[in-house]
C-alpha cells in the first residue's frame, strides 16, 4: 500500500508529466488561456489516460509480448489510443451528453496529445504491474490537470498586465511555465 | 515549377520554421535539447519521418478516402517512426538510449501530422518532398540551436554531433546547471521566441 502512495506522489509532483517530463506541451500552451478550457482539457485527459493506460498494458502484455511483436508497439499503441478516443467520444455523446458537451473539442484532440502515449510507454518501460499502471496513469493525469490549471490561473493574470510586444502570448507563456517548473523542482528529493 | 519547389523548401527554414513560428511539436523541442548532439539527432530522426510520410501521403492522396484520412496518415507515420526507431537502435545506439521514449513519440508530434494533413494531402510528390525536407531541416536547426545554447550555458562545453566535447567557456566558468533542467528549457525557448519576434518576417 505504501508503495502505491509513493508511486502516486512521485507521478503527480516529482515526475510531473508536463513540467518534468515535457509531455503534452501543445495542449499545455494551447488550452491554458482560459480557466474554463483548462478544466475541460484536464478532465478529458484524466478520463482517456486511465483507459488508455489499462488497455495498452493489456495489449502489450497479452498480445505483443507473448507473440514477440515488440517492434510493433508504436503502431499498436497509437491505433489503440486513436480508436479509444473515437469510441469514448461516441459513447459519451449517446450516454452522458452533459459530459460530452463539457469536454467538447478537447476529446478528439487528445489523440495527438503525447502525454497519453508517453504515459503508456513509460508504464511499459518501467515494467509496472497492472495495479501500478492504473495508479500511475491516474496520477500522471492528475499531475497534468494540476499543472495545467495552475498555469491557466497565472496566465489569466498575465494577460491583464502590459507585456512588451515581442514577448507577448506564447513567449511570455513559456517563461511563465519555466517559473512554474522551477517551483515544481522543489518537489525533487521528496520521494 | 523549379522556383516554387525551392520556395516550398526554404519556407520551412525561416518564414514558417516549425517550433518558433507555428509553435508545433514542442514536446521534443523542450525535452531532448539538453545538448547540441541530442537536439540534432532528434531533428534528423523527425526529418526522416516527415519526408517519408509526406512522400507516401502525397502518393496515396487520391486513394485514401477523406473520411478515414487521419487514421491512414497516423498509420503511415507510425510505420516510418518504427523504421527510424529500428535504424537508430542498430546504428546509433547511445543516441537511441539518450532520446528514449521520445523516438516513438514522434508519432504524436503534431508537426508531422500537421504537414501530412495541411500540405502533402493536397500537393504533388516533389513539392511534398521539398516541404517535408525544409520543415524537417528547420526543425533540426531550431533544436540544434536551442540545444547548443542550453548546453553552453548549462555545462560550459559543446558536444559536436558524433565527435567530442569542446570546452567553450574556459576553466573558470561555473556551470549554470538550471539551464539543462526542466525550467531552463521553457525559459530559453520563451526568450528565443522573443528574439525571433524582434526580427521582422520575410519570405
Amino acid at each position: 500500500m505504501g508503495d502505491i502512495i509513493v508511486l502516486a506522489i512521485s507521478c503527480i509532483f516529482v515526475n510531473n508529466i508536463l513540467l518534468a517530463q515535457f509531455l503534452g506541451n501543445c495542449p499545455f500552451l494551447g488550452t491554458s488561456k482560459k480557466m474554463e478550457t483548462a478544466v475541460g482539457m484536464s478532465m478529458a485527459v484524466v478520463f482517456v489516460m486511465v483507459m488508455a493506460g489499462m488497455i495498452t498494458w493489456l495489449v502489450d502484455n497479452y498480445i505483443l509480448s507473448t507473440m514477440g511483436l515488440d517492434y510493433l508497439r508504436t503502431i499498436a499503441f497509437i491505433l489503440v489510443i486513436a480508436s479509444l478516443v473515437q469510441f469514448v467520444e461516441m459513447f459519451l455523446k449517446k450516454s452522458i451528453p452533459g459530459l460530452y458537451a463539457g469536454l467538447g473539442i478537447f476529446l478528439p484532440l487528445i489523440t495527438t496529445n503525447c502525454a497519453v502515449m508517453g504515459a503508456c510507454l513509460i508504464n511499459i518501460k518501467e515494467e509496472y504491474t497492472f495495479l501500478q499502471t492504473l495508479v500511475s496513469s491516474f496520477s500522471y493525469a492528475v499531475g497534468f490537470g494540476l499543472a495545467l490549471i495552475l498555469f491557466a490561473g497565472v496566465r489569466e493574470r498575465v494577460i491583464l498586465n502590459r507585456v512588451p510586444k515581442s514577448l507577448q502570448d506564447t513567449s511570455i507563456g513559456l517563461v511563465t511555465a519555466g517559473l512554474i517548473a522551477l517551483a515544481f523542482m522543489g518537489f525533487k528529493g521528496m520521494v | 515549377m523549379a522556383k516554387s519547389v525551392v520556395q516550398e523548401f526554404s519556407k520551412g527554414l525561416w518564414a514558417e520554421v516549425a517550433p518558433f513560428r507555428l509553435v508545433l511539436g514542442l514536446c521534443p523541442v523542450l525535452a531532448v535539447t539538453k545538448t547540441l548532439e541530442n537536439g540534432v539527432g532528434m531533428g534528423l530522426a523527425t526529418t526522416f519521418v516527415l519526408v517519408g510520410s509526406n512522400i507516401l501521403v502525397s502518393m496515396l492522396r487520391n486513394i485514401i478516402p477523406s473520411k478515414v484520412r487521419i487514421a491512414c496518415f497516423i498509420v503511415i507515420i507510425a510505420t516510418f517512426v518504427t523504421v527510424v526507431e529500428l535504424l537508430m537502435q542498430a546504428f546509433t545506439y547511445p543516441l537511441f538510449l539518450k532520446l528514449g521514449i521520445f523516438i516513438p513519440l514522434i508519432v504524436v508530434n503534431c508537426l508531422v501530422l500537421g504537414r501530412a494533413e495541411a500540405y502533402a494531402s493536397k500537393n504533388g510528390v516533389v513539392k511534398s518532398l521539398a516541404d517535408g525536407l525544409g520543415m524537417g531541416l528547420g526543425f533540426t536547426l531550431s533544436l540544434g540551436l536551442l540545444g547548443a545554447v542550453r548546453e553552453v550555458i548549462g555545462t560550459g562545453t559543446l558536444s559536436l554531433p558524433f565527435l567530442y566535447n569542446i570546452p567553450v567557456m574556459g576553466d573558470g566558468y561555473r556551470p549554470f546547471a538550471f539551464m539543462v533542467e526542466a525550467p531552463g528549457a521553457f525559459i530559453a525557448l520563451g526568450l528565443m521566441l522573443c528574439l525571433m519576434n524582434l526580427v521582422p518576417k520575410k519570405g
